[in-house]
């Protein structure tokens, strides 16, 4: 056991699975030699080899073509796309492709790949390096759609994804990376570290996909979260002084209906949380769920706290951001009906 | 310069429905004028091949030049039963499309010699990645004729369970990867097979297809790319059959010579063929599995030819192009100048051909009262009902819901 980064995570789970399955692969822009852009993939190329881990053309259409093709061969390619904003030219290749090769082809294909990409703002990325598109993932039939937000469950649930038999988008939330955010973007980073999620097991170890956390227990209110937003919501709990229950959903899909259920039928109240646009999103998705398995149970309307229906703007990142305040808020005036 | 009023340009056919069209000006190059590069020659050195064309039979119906492939009289009758099975195969199925039991149909009517050829030079292990117009690579590796009626019919025994529109075949066994219904995106992941099987240390080679229109596709510079990058053992097809529905040819070729010249500023080996020519079809295929099974990397093939029939049953091409343009046609029909060059090298004849045609209108016609019998689009046994099988490999809990709910 060792507490590291969940970009040291990112790494060892692609050591593992690279380590005991010879047709694991990592490809992608500036994966290789210098081990990519957010160091995920560094040193693997040293280890393994050029032809287990290599660089890519800066052609996302290409790389999720090719890694399709190579898993239709037999082997199961890991490919990084270096943001997820930079997913659109590869998003008919996710599909019309991969998402529906076992299907239409009556399990004679399949692609067993798992495509990697940083998600998520706060580092002043602008509208190019921030945006969450989950629910473009989520909507497609035939994709799985995981989002860690800590390094355990980022290693254990990559090592999941890699030995899926089916694609599946792993979103890795880019502002914890190096340490888990609590919202105040003016405080001062707190490394992984220091973090007891940080203590990540060496070896083999899966996060089953499928199912969530419950990060912190409580009987006020149900807050629903992903990725980025979990810490954020943890503070606005703490802010708000409010007894939440908070679930880290982790994968998006197959989402884990059961516990979200149960704990909204409890609670009586739920606060969905994304750092998406709202319009459309996953949040929506999750409403529609906790209305119509637990209308009878509500005391207050669902709420959404998300990010705004404008592109992720540069300069005033923090006014687009669902920071703990907004939050805060959400979960008092829902709290209060 | 001056500077001046900008204008649009716009290419068009040459002809359209009411013009008279005329190709006997267009000078085809004669047997053996295109030269035979070494299969390990510089892609640089062999540029002028791309603006060539490859062809093999004369008009005195002999072989001729570097690019004969030499192959025997058995050999070649079998390919000319192929190419005859293909088109019978077509014809039953075009007529079952009219008469209602089955939604839709594509020919490949008057481009058989490309798919027949180029399967008959791959070997067990290799995969296509073809397009919907490559029903010969199918036949000519002898996958079940049946199965094929059976996933047009969508019946109980369509191998795809009735979940793809006809002609959407997938035989990982036979070297035909799943056919996807959108436009080339099969093109690069034939480039993934290929840099998978280099990535193994495999001997197996891939094959991707793309018709002239698609290459105007991303995903056909996105598999340029990679395959020039890697050197992946990958022969890159584009048949250009000189229509993509409606739109002319010269839409998605702009001013480029030829699309085979596409491949130069990708360092890739560049054969444009006359692919109605049955030995031009074996020899150039030949050539460029043999570079990329010898690990010297791609090779980009134009295969030219011309789609003789509609786009598909939905189409009507006398609305967009002369109705006796294909008879025009320079290239001629690749069943019919194969069996003149059988009937040249002798023991074989009109009359031979007849009864051979007789044979496999039989064969058919009893595979398609097989197929048949387990029923057709709208009628008789149907595939499952089950449409959350197969999803994923195991059914996740909203789908188990979703399937409780449907009552399936």
């Amino acid at each position: 056991m060792a507490r590291m980064s969940m970009v040291d995570a990112i790494r060892d789970a692609h050591d593992v699975m690279m380590g005991q399955d010879p047709n694991v692969i990592a490809f992608g822009e500036d994966v290789g030699y210098f081990g990519g852009v957010f160091r995920c993939t560094a040193g693997l190329q040293a280890k393994y080899g050029k032809g287990r881990c290599f660089d890519a053309p800066i052609n996302e259409a290409g790389i999720v073509g090719t890694a399709i093709g190579m898993a239709s061969y037999g082997l199961r390619p890991v490919v990084e796309i270096q943001f997820a904003d930079y997913m659109y030219p590869a998003y008919d290749q996710l599909v019309s492709e991969a998402a529906r090769l076992r299907h239409r082809s009556a399990g004679d294909f399949t692609a067993p790949i798992t495509v990697r990409m940083p998600t998520g703002g706060g580092i002043f990325g602008g509208q190019t390096h921030s945006q969450s598109p989950e629910a473009l993932f989520t909507h497609v039939a035939g994709l799985k759609t995981v989002v860690p937000s800590n390094p355990y469950d980022a290693k254990g649930l990559l090592i999941a994804s890699i030995e899926d038999n089916d694609p599946v988008v792993f979103l890795e939330p880019k502002r914890l990376y190096n340490g888990p955010f609590d919202g105040h973007h003016d405080g001062k980073l707190v490394p992984w570290t220091k973090h007891e999620l940080g203590e990540v097991p060496q070896g083999h170890y899966t996060v089953p996909l499928g199912k969530a956390a419950v990060r912190r227990e409580g009987d006020d209110i149900t807050i629903l979260a992903y990725g980025t937003m979990v810490f954020v919501a943890e503070e606005a709990a703490r802010m708000a002084g409010v007894d939440a229950e908070i679930i880290d959903l982790r994968t998006l899909l197959p989402l884990d209906t059961d516990t979200i259920v149960e704990s909204v039928r409890r609670t009586g109240r739920c606060v969905v949380v994304h750092e998406a646009t709202l319009t459309s999103g996953f949040g929506a998705e999750l409403a529609a769920i906790v209305q119509q398995e637990c209308f009878f149970h509500l005391e207050a309307p669902v709420r959404r706290v998300t990010g705004w229906d404008t592109p992720y703007p540069h300069a005033q990142e923090w006014d687009y951001f669902p920071g703990p305040q907004r939050i805060a808020e959400a979960l008092k005036d829902t709290l209060a009906i | 310069m001056d500077s001046q009023r900008l204008s649009l340009r716009v290419p068009e056919p040459r002809y359209r429905p009411g013009d008279t069209p005329d190709y006997s000006e267009i000078r085809i190059e004669a047997p053996g004028e295109t030269r035979r590069p070494a299969v390990d020659a510089p892609a640089e050195d062999m540029r002028d091949v791309g603006y060539g064309l490859i062809r093999v039979l004369g008009d005195d119906d002999l072989a001729h030049g570097d690019w004969d492939p030499g192959i025997d009289g058995d050999a070649l009758l079998a390919g000319l039963t192929v190419m005859l099975r293909v088109r019978e195969f077509d014809r039953r199925m075009l007529m079952a499309q009219r008469q209602g039991k089955t939604s839709f149909y594509m020919q490949c009517l008057g481009e058989e010699a490309i798919a027949c050829g180029f399967q008959a030079e791959l070997a067990s292990g290799d995969m296509n990645f073809p397009t919907y117009r490559q029903q010969g690579l199918l036949m000519a590796a002898g996958y079940p004729v049946v199965d094929m009626m059976c996933q047009i019919y969508s019946n109980e025994k369509d191998p795809n369970k009735g979940r793809q529109l006809p002609v959407m075949y997938s035989s990982k066994q036979f070297g035909f990867f799943t056919i996807s219904g959108n436009l080339a995106t099969q093109f690069v992941q034939a480039v993934g097979w290929a840099m998978g099987s280099a990535i193994a240390g495999d001997t197996a080679i891939a094959a991707g297809w793309i018709g002239d229109g698609s290459t105007a596709e991303s995903d056909f510079h996105s598999a340029l790319v990679f395959a020039s990058t890697y050197q992946a053992p990958v022969v890159l097809n584009i048949v250009n059959n000189q229509w993509a529905i409606s739109t002319s040819q010269t839409i998605a070729k702009g001013g480029a010579a030829t699309f085979a010249s596409r491949g130069h500023g990708f360092g890739i080996p560049s054969l444009r063929v006359d692919g109605n020519d049955y030995l031009a079809v074996r020899a150039a295929s030949r050539w460029a599995v043999e570079r990329a099974r010898a690990d010297l990397g791609p090779t980009l093939i134009e295969w030219v030819t011309y789609r003789a029939a509609g786009h598909s049953t939905s189409d009507d091409p006398s609305k967009y192009r002369p109705k006796d343009e294909a008879a025009t046609w320079p290239l001629g029909d690749p069943i019919h100048r194969l069996h003149r060059h059988l009937v040249a090298l002798g023991d074989w004849s009109d009359d031979r051909r007849t009864a051979l045609e007789s044979d496999i209108a039989a064969e058919m016609g009893e595979h398609q009262a097989h197929a048949e019998s387990h029923g057709t689009l709208h009628d008789g046994p149907k595939p499952s009902r089950d449409i959350f099988e197969g999803v994923f490999e195991s059914m996740p809990p909203h789908l188990l819901r979703q399937r409780e709910e449907a009552g399936l």
